[in-house]
């Protein structure tokens, strides 16, 4: 019985912290995006350059670990009982990644375009060793370009 | 020392081929940073221990690949990758590799 309520306030919890937390990391990250928007990302290894000069290169990188709150894994868990769509992984996938490339062009403030981008997705822990993911991490790296005359 | 994940440094040119350098190191989650990230684990959101303790470790990795760069005599490091491995429960590898050369 006891158990039972502890899962019950977890997921009250899980559900309440993790939207809230959810909802507040897509608007930061909506934001950052547009204020980046004019420092493309793009995974070619050369773009044309249009009369332009490269100043410096130099590596960047952004990561992050991302985890799912209690109530989405509850959910996931049955979800799995039945195949499907796990939405709430995709979510979780989905911040990780963004995340990442934005800390990667955060990285370098002053490029103008970030050149060959990867990247990587790893999961760091299996949860509380059930079959269900814990937290994954997102790797984002590229060649960071300044020209030297701005067009 | 340049590093770069392209397979030139953009307006440069490479004069010598070194070969295959790489650097790695494997870090454990020290307990109290597991604790509060169980905690999170129940809420969600960014775990910022593990976070910083994967780019310490990366960035350590990367320090160790361009020692042995240097040591080999290169300038550069081109095409560089990185890669993620967990070796055990609560432990991972965080690997880089890169080709050094020698660039004018």
């Amino acid at each position: 019985m006891e158990q039972l309520i502890g899962v019950v306030v977890f997921l009250i919890l899980g559900y309440g912290f993790g939207t809230h937390y959810e909802k507040k990391h897509y608007k930061s990250i909506l934001k950052r995006e547009r204020r980046h928007s004019k420092r493309p990302a793009v995974n070619m290894k050369s773009v044309p350059l249009e009369g332009r000069e490269i100043e410096s290169s130099a590596l960047a990188v952004g990561s992050t670990v991302v985890s799912v709150d209690y109530f989405k894994r509850f959910l996931a868990g049955l979800k799995m009982v039945f195949g499907g769509r796990l939405t709430s992984y995709e979510s979780l996938l989905d911040r990780a990644r963004r995340e990442a490339l934005l800390r990667m062009k955060e990285d370098a403030k002053d490029a103008d375009i970030f050149l060959n981008v990867r990247i990587e997705t790893s999961s760091i822990s299996k949860g509380q060793g059930e079959k269900s993911v814990g937290s994954i991490e997102a790797v984002a790296y590229a060649t960071a370009v300044k020209f030297r005359n701005k067009v | 020392m340049e590093v770069s994940n392209l397979e030139s440094i953009p307006g440069k040119n490479i004069v010598e081929y070194i070969g295959l350098v790489s650097g790695s190191t494997v870090r454990a989650k020290h307990i109290g940073r597991d604790i509060m990230a169980g905690l999170k684990n129940l809420v969600g959101g960014e775990l910022k221990g593990y976070s910083e303790l994967l780019q310490e470790s990366r960035n350590e990795a990367m320090e160790r690949m361009v020692a042995q760069a240097r040591e080999l005599g290169a300038n550069a490091v081109l095409n560089v990758r990185f890669s993620t491995s967990s070796v055990a429960q609560g432990a991972a590898e965080l690997y880089v590799y890169g080709t050094a050369v020698r660039i004018d």
